[in-house]
């Protein structure tokens, strides 16, 4: 396959989904704030809190309509742009998608309309419900999306059917209910609301700073603490599982997030590090960091909650490493072309034990299908400079947040945050902060998982759709150009929003 | 249950996906219609908060009925949206601008201005019904591509499913290399007209203003002739054109009249078609004569959606070629060679019994809010 069409689509995809994950994190976590909102505006009947939620809805709404609109696209690009893959796992990956759609999408786009229009029409009791549903039905088709996502990094549930030359489901609750899955949605969700809660924090604190609708701006941030309190604690605790789930089953992705070139028993944790330029390859001599402060056995505990356990580096997973029972890459690029080989056999031939032989090579060493189209064991390396720094800014990022929601509670409380300016811009900047956390996470997540499409079974070079790479550049800069007006124009709609401010509907 | 009856299921609920967003496509037609019915800015502003209540419901429909594809069918998937890839890109990019102009239109700092966001709500309700009825109209007159689905296992060039012009969907509305675009064309058209009819009839039904209604009735009339004009010759062509049959070892063969078989093989079809077409003349009928009625919109809707997902059945079952390939007759996809297996099959076909549910909630809401 032309390089430059894989990178092309790889470009595109990231891209579009990057977009998309601008939006969302803000629709699910400012979503569950501005219900807590109305729901007191409920229970109390006061009549300031209904104008607290309906400002905070506005804000959801124009946030949501170009969420809705960067996500269709996504969904999609499986076909468009990575054909193959569409095909060799679509018996299992189009499940998820199709049961969002039915399950969440409508839940979502039904109740919405109660959301913004329905204030004069219904009953308070139905309008509190339908914002609930909406944010519901947004919350758990980010379960299915991220069921599909999860299946990506540990495929489960399937078989291979040599005779359809594709996977197949076998098991729907292992896909449904698969530990990375579990893990992926609270992490996923729960960072969403600290990002969700900087935002309100953040606009909250522009109110304070012009000095105009304090009252509820101190309102909005009391429980936006609490709720940016509970979902970054979530999200360390979720974090701490997902980088369990990917020492088992993405050995590759966690020595890349580290940077570990040679593996050790009681791994260290960088903290902070520099990456060395001058190292090419994964077997050079050179020192992979210029510097680093690390913190010592704390990635041995972070990976297998043991301090001494051994942590593989991408040289053992690459060279293999017998003493801890790794194969090389080499070795499993073997397996994979045997697995191809006997598929190509079992699809060709006529003699039925030519058939029968094929069939039992393949089943030995299906597991491997994807290595064999592997031209190099280097190519098996993710890029280790984006994968490291996203995970360590996401990190230290999520420590920053830690820090910042406990302590704006407390400032609120005690009416310091009122008083003074700095905490005040620092809020306010913290809003670009949460949304390089939050998109840092998913570089780690998908630029680690590089080059599979499907952890093992296939890597991206054999999922792209094949059509002319112009095409697909075409597509791209038009994604990008248009994106990009309509965020400025959504960054343009909500400073006006934010301007005009809540008493002044 | 076999996998035969699953099969034919899922191509029901992906045809019944496809027959109701095209009653929805109302929305579309409605936004064809804003320079035209909302002349003024109070009347287009109207227009406006009425299509701006349902347009979800369409776009939602769409993302449903390319997962429930995805699921049921994944080799059409990879196939047609991989190889058409720019009429499906077109429709995509139409629909992106069309979910944030509702909500950005008349916001202050909205970059573009408000004309712009209205030119692109046009612009949408232009395209998607033209595009999705060229694509659709492919089911029958096929398109150019090849299928091997031990494509995989080359490695220097791992292709499974691939278009074989250059054209990649623009084909199927320009015409480069297939005799047949033109027939596309006029049911992209013909879809476009009738989504404009359902357009002014919901607006009939839905916006209670005598210059808004009386417009609408006008322009019923013209886009319904247009309709007719474009959809009658579509259909009588159907019911004489040839069809890919496949053969019980998986092979395609042409088989004549195969659509008025297809008829003749499932009678009932005969009957949902003829019940859909009274539905949707009687709408369009009481819609333009009858200044009192305004439920013109309930019978040309329910009329739309037995048309639609008669033709669909027409194309997929009785052993049909649903995606002729015109490049190689053995790639053609069937609900057989291009399902899903049996127990995704069967797994999706529990999810599926919510569907009734949903349908539910969402007439319940509707009412609702229309109240």
């Amino acid at each position: 396959m032309d390089l430059s069409l894989i990178d092309w689509s790889r470009a595109q995809f990231a891209l579009t989904a990057m977009f998309h994950w601008v939006f969302v994190p803000l629709t699910l976590g400012l979503g569950v704030i501005m219900c807590i909102y109305e729901t007191i505006y409920y229970r109390t009947g006061d009549e300031k809190w209904k104008r607290l939620a309906k400002f905070w809805i506005k804000l959801f709404g124009i946030n949501f309509a170009i969420g809705v609109a960067t996500g269709i696209i996504l969904e999609f690009e499986f076909g468009t742009n990575w054909s193959n893959y569409s095909y060799f796992v679509g018996d299992i990956f189009g499940a998820p998608l199709a049961i969002e759609g039915i399950v969440a999408f409508f839940l979502e786009a039904t109740f919405i309309g109660v959301l913004f229009f329905g204030w004069d029409k219904v009953s308070k009791g139905f309008h509190l419900a339908s914002t609930w549903l909406t944010v519901g039905g947004a919350t758990l088709s980010a379960w299915w999306i991220l069921v599909a996502n999860a299946w990506m990094q540990f495929p489960a549930g399937m078989d291979f059917n040599p005779d359809t030359a594709r996977n197949e489901l076998t098991d729907f609750w292992a896909v449904a209910l698969s530990p990375v899955a579990v893990n992926k949605f609270f992490h996923t969700v729960l960072s969403a609301w600290m990002l969700g809660a900087a935002f309100v924090i953040g606009v909250s604190s522009y109110y304070l700073l012009k000095k105009r609708d304090t009252e509820f701006a101190k309102n909005s941030i009391k429980i936006a603490t609490l709720v940016g309190i509970a979902g970054i604690v979530l999200t360390f605790w979720t974090g701490h599982g997902s980088a369990q789930k990917v020492a088992k089953h993405q050995p590759m992705k966690l020595a890349a997030m580290e940077g570990l070139y040679e593996g050790k028993a009681g791994a260290g944790l960088v903290g902070i590090g520099i990456l060395n330029p001058s190292k090419e390859a994964y077997n050079d001599s050179e020192n992979p960091f210029l510097f680093k402060i690390e913190f010592p056995k704390m990635l041995s505990w972070l990976a297998y909650s043991e301090t001494d356990s051994y942590v593989a580096g991408i040289k053992d997973l690459v060279d293999g490493n017998e003493a801890q029972g790794i194969i090389s890459v080499e070795e499993k690029m073997e397996m994979g072309k045997m697995a191809q080989q006997a598929l190509k056999t079992y699809r060709t031939t006529e003699c039925d034990s030519t058939k029968q032989a094929a069939l039992i090579q393949l089943d030995e060493n299906i597991g491997n299908f994807g290595y064999g189209f592997f031209k190099e064991p280097k190519n098996a390396v993710p890029p280790v400079g984006i994968t490291f720094y996203a995970f360590h800014i996401m990190v230290l990022l999520g420590g920053y947040f830690l820090i910042f929601f406990i302590a704006y509670w407390f400032f609120n409380k005690k009416g310091i945050l009122e008083k003074n300016k700095w905490l005040q811009i620092l809020a306010l900047i913290s809003i670009p902060l949460a949304y390089i956390c939050s998109q840092a996470g998913w570089v780690v997540a998908e630029v680690g998982r590089q080059p599979w499409a499907i952890q093992d079974i296939l890597p991206l070079s054999a999922s792209v759709s094949k059509i002319p790479t112009s095409s697909v550049q075409i597509t791209f800069f038009v994604f990008l150009a248009v994106f990009s007006i309509l965020l400025i124009a959504e960054l343009g709609i909500m400073v006006k929003a934010i301007k005009k401010g809540v008493d002044n509907e | 249950m076999s996998i035969v009856f699953f099969q034919h299921y899922w191509w029901f609920l992906v045809s019944l996906l496809g027959a109701l967003l095209v009653f929805l496509f109302f929305v579309q037609g409605g936004q064809s219609l804003i320079y035209q019915i909302g002349k003024k800015d109070d009347e287009f502003q109207l227009l406006l908060n009425s299509l701006g209540k349902k347009w979800e419901l369409t776009f939602t429909t769409l993302v449903t009925f390319g997962g429930a594809f995805f699921a049921s069918f994944p080799l059409f998937y990879s196939t047609s949206f991989g190889g058409a890839y720019w009429v499906w890109m077109l429709i995509l990019f139409s629909f992106i601008i069309q979910a944030v102009s509702f909500e950005y239109i008349h916001k202050q700092g909205n970059l573009l201005g408000n004309g712009t966001y209205k030119s692109f709500l046009f612009l949408n309700g232009l395209l998607a019904p033209i595009l999705v009825g060229a694509a659709v109209s492919t089911f029958f007159f096929g398109a150019e591509f090849v299928v091997n689905k031990g494509g995989i296992t080359d490695l220097e060039n791992p292709v499974i499913s691939q278009w074989t012009t250059q054209w990649h969907g623009l084909e199927a509305v320009v015409g480069s290399t297939t005799q047949f675009h033109l027939w596309n064309v006029v049911l992209g058209l013909a879809v476009f007209f009738l989504a404009r009819c359902l357009g002014s009839l919901y607006f009939i039904n839905n916006i209670k203003n005598d210059e808004i209604q009386s417009r609408s009735r006008k322009h019923l009339l013209i886009n319904a002739i247009a309709f007719l004009i474009l959809f009658l010759p579509y259909l009588i062509k159907l019911l004489l054109k040839d069809g890919y049959a496949e053969q019980s070892d998986g092979t395609f063969i042409v088989e004549k009249y195969k659509y008025f078989n297809n008829f003749l093989a499932n009678p009932y079809l005969i009957v949902t078609l003829l019940i859909g077409v009274v539905g949707v003349l009687y709408g369009i009928i009481t819609g333009v004569f009858c200044k009192k009625s305004t439920r013109g919109i309930w019978f040309a809707g329910i009329g739309t959606v037995l048309v639609v997902l008669t033709l669909l059945l027409l194309a997929g079952w009785n052993g049909t070629s649903y995606y002729p390939s015109l490049s190689d007759i053995n790639s053609s996809l069937s609900i057989v060679n291009s399902s899903s297996s049996l127990f995704t099959l069967k797994t999706m076909s529990v999810v599926s019994l919510l569907i009734p549910f949903v349908l539910g909630y969402i007439w319940y809401v509707w009412r609702k809010m229309d109240k």
